[in-house]
């Protein structure tokens, strides 16, 4: 818009370069790039960890790692990936960056909140790593009693106070979202012309308001058992460790939805976008976002199948877990039925984006055999159930996470990213993912139990193929992230609509945008994804 | 700056934050955000009350004896005295419809002194428990629970042993009344904050939305106490 002549006008990255001005910022968009920094180290800290058990786990006996440090560093990469990367990432930095330029507002509703949730998020993610530091924990993510409470010799009480504390974050990150959503909309902008992203981080933020606080007060009599000796889990006193296990998956379990439903959201973006089409049956797509929001909160005890609970409550929610298939098998057949006759585009971001709907569907369909009482006694606990949830995780949400990172990265930074080794870095990713998590399938289905890391040498042919396959996924994602940290400094500059992508985000806001997001006013006359409007900006 | 284009249809309101297009917008997100975060609170309270509800229906005894040492009378009077301090807090907010700063102050006080008194009962309370050796984890003893129990049990029942979960239910009681307790320190120190907003006279008959939101907050927690009272002393 502007000539290049000219000085450019200030961004939100370019208003002010003091550290201050990054840490005391109230601009959604900066605190979606601090999200974005926090996150990463997280992110590499948990893939640290992994990567050591992995070498340890190449071979049957124990030649790496002691078997306490073995149970302190899978416990350490579940808690930070679960806690500190998989439920913040797409809301934290790709819905704080969108959500408001999404619907034309000029922030969320409440910024110094969104601020304050970020501190939290830190302050919860020093906990655990002082606990990390201090030696680690060895009670795995879940937390399960009375081995957390009573006997575990390692510092629960310190990783339990960061868990409890970050879920703050979390809960009031939803909140803002679903105020924005529901009060801040630009004139014109009805529900059913909402981006689905929108949609989805909206079902989001209603589970992490609903959700968050029962987890936290979970966490909270754990630590009063542990640190009081008080007794709620304790079957000494007559309490139930079952209770607790209900307690625990009540949010648990949602909080597959926490992570999964935002990379639905960016999954619909790119897939339209990329090729040229409407989401088919945009209105099927929004609402079983909601509907898997709701059923949801009533399959928890599926991860309960072999404890004490009732047989009756099983079958009951064995079915409801067929529910939820449901609306997730709609999204699944609407993406699929976008791409039939669209002009599809083979780019960085649509090749994460078409990985993840084949992994994900492989993580879909291996939950609902989960999901069948008499079968998952035979898998309860083994490997089958580590690669059905890493289908769902890493291939569903980190592949959607990395898919929407790439889209929106020049709508972030102004930056175009070399595309070439994007494409290469997603490839590599896709095959050294299947190659680690698609022989636990059959190893779990041979019996070998999850967390056990010295193993019967029949299962070290599979062992040995996820280790090596770990290996190209770690080198797809160190090109992953060279690639796009290269771009900052010496990508092209992307303009402002650079895939020619429907969306306020890119027809009204600069790249970077401005401080205050948009600089005309913004007016909404066309549902979302119309790919046929003359209108979309293009650039020069 | 250059937004002077997408600024100029709507001057500024003194108590409108930039972000926001209107007074009205800005209200009922406010609204709607304290709303959202009573919903949460009553999840965060529910998972207590889940608890509560598991091991009462296993341990009927332990909750009817339990109950049994409670003091009523002393519930009794915190409950008077909670409600009342709902009631000043409503007053205190009649009193900023009405552009009275010093009704404000007065009846924030006066809610705050009917705070220190439910604090003031309750230490008694908590003490009494801890003399009697009734708090688990930290000084519980079997025999003088007993005894207590004892004391307390209704003419013509003969209590020989502990009853099973006699601990569930103290706990219980100690995390929950604990719990409440805490939203009640966090509430004065909101009140706190916002008497110094009013004594600077930050708030007039359009704008006082703080007064108003700790008065649903203080609600809130009044009503919280409205369940634990029966539950835990009542049954």
């Amino acid at each position: 818009m502007n000539d290049n002549n000219t000085s450019p006008p200030l961004n939100y990255l370019t208003n002010g370069h003091t550290v201050k001005s990054w840490l005391l910022t109230v601009d959604h968009k900066r605190i979606g790039v601090l999200y974005l920094i926090a996150m990463t180290c997280f992110f590499l800290v948990g893939a640290t960890a992994a990567t050591l058990f992995r070498l340890e786990l190449a071979t049957h006996n124990a030649n790496v790692l002691a078997n306490d440090t073995y149970n302190r560093l899978f416990t350490m990469h579940g808690i930070i990936m679960v806690f500190f990367f998989l439920i913040p990432a797409v809301p934290g930095v790709l819905g704080n960056f969108l959500v408001p330029l999404m619907i034309g507002a000029k922030d969320v509703a409440f910024p110094r909140l969104n601020l304050a949730s970020w501190y939290i998020y830190m302050l919860g993610g020093l906990f655990t790593l002082a606990a990390i530091i201090g030696g680690g924990i060895d009670t795995g993510w879940t937390f399960y009693t009375p081995y957390s409470s009573v006997y575990a010799d390692s510092h629960v009480i310190l990783a339990g106070t960061g868990v409890f504390i970050t879920g703050f974050s979390s809960i009031l990150t939803g909140l803002n979202f679903i105020v924005t959503i529901h009060k801040m909309r630009a004139p014109g902008l009805t529900w059913m012309r909402l981006p689905l992203f929108i949609w989805a981080q909206y079902s989001t933020a209603i589970i992490n308001v609903l959700g968050t606080p029962v987890l936290a007060i979970t966490l909270l009599l754990v630590l009063a058992e542990r640190v009081l000796g008080f007794g709620i889990f304790d079957p000494q006193k007559g309490g139930d460790p079952v209770l607790y296990q209900h307690m625990f998956w009540f949010y648990s379990h949602p909080a597959v939805y926490i992570m999964i439903l935002p990379g639905f959201g960016v999954v619909s973006e790119v897939l339209a976008c990329f090729s040229r089409k409407r989401i088919y049956g945009y209105e099927f797509v929004a609402f079983s976002s909601l509907a898997i929001a709701a059923i949801g909160f009533f399959v928890w005890g599926h991860h309960m199948f072999t404890s004490s609970q009732s047989p009756y409550a099983g079958l009951i929610f064995s079915i409801l877990t067929y529910l939820v298939g449901i609306p997730t098998a709609i999204k699944i057949f609407n993406w699929t039925a976008t791409l039939y006759k669209g002009s599809v585009e083979l780019s960085a971001p649509m090749l994460y984006t078409l990985g993840f709907i084949g992994l994900f569907l492989v993580g879909g369909l291996t939950g609902l055999f989960l999901a069948t009482k008499a079968l998952n006694v035979h898998l309860h606990d083994t490997y089958f159930v580590v690669a059905h949830f890493h289908y769902v995780m890493v291939g569903g949400m980190m592949m959607a996470w990395l898919a929407g990172l790439h889209f929106w990265w020049p709508k972030m930074f102004g930056k175009l990213y070399n595309e070439f080794w994007a494409r290469v870095g997603a490839v590599i990713i896709f095959f050294g993912f299947n190659f680690t998590f698609f022989p636990q399938f059959i190893a779990g289905y041979m019996g070998m139990p999850r967390r056990y890391h010295v193993y019967d040498i029949e299962y070290q042919p599979f062992q040995m193929l996820s280790t090596a396959g770990a290996f190209f996924m770690g080198i797809g994602l160190i090109i992953c992230l060279v690639t796009l940290v290269s771009s900052i400094f010496t990508g092209r500059p992307s303009g402002k609509n650079p895939w020619k992508a429907t969306g306020l985000e890119w027809n009204y806001a600069s790249s970077p945008p401005d401080t205050h997001n948009f600089t005309v006013p913004v007016k909404v006359d066309v549902e979302a994804y119309d790919y046929t409007d003359e209108r979309i900006y293009q650039d020069a | 700056m250059s937004h002077a284009a997408a600024t100029t249809d709507h001057e500024h309101k003194p108590y409108q934050q930039h972000h926001f297009e209107s007074m009205e917008q800005q209200t009922q997100s406010t609204l709607l955000g304290i709303w959202l975060f009573m919903a949460q609170e009553i999840l965060f309270f529910g998972g207590l009350f889940t608890a509560y509800t598991v091991y009462r229906i296993l341990y009927p005894q332990a909750w009817a004896m339990g109950a049994g040492t409670q003091n009523v009378f002393l519930g009794m009077v915190n409950t008077i005295v909670l409600i009342g301090s709902s009631l000043s807090i409503v007053l205190a907010v009649h009193s900023a419809r009405h552009n009275d700063k010093k009704g404000i102050l007065k009846w924030f006080a006066l809610t705050l002194l009917l705070g220190l008194v439910f604090f003031g009962v309750k230490a008694v309370e908590y003490g009494t428990k801890w003399e009697h050796q009734l708090v688990p984890g930290l000084n519980w003893d079997d025999h003088h629970a007993l005894h207590t129990i004892q004391e307390h049990a209704p003419k013509g029942v003969e209590v020989t042993e502990l009853p099973k979960g006699i601990q569930l239910y103290y706990s219980l009681y100690f995390v929950m009344t604990g719990m409440h307790a805490l939203h009640m320190i966090i509430g004065f120190g909101l009140a706190i904050w916002i008497m110094i907003k009013a004594a600077r006279g930050r708030f007039n008959a359009e704008y006082y939305p703080h007064v108003e939101y700790f008065g649903l907050y203080w609600h809130f927690v009044d009503i919280v106490w409205i369940f634990l009272f029966p539950l835990l002393y009542l049954v």
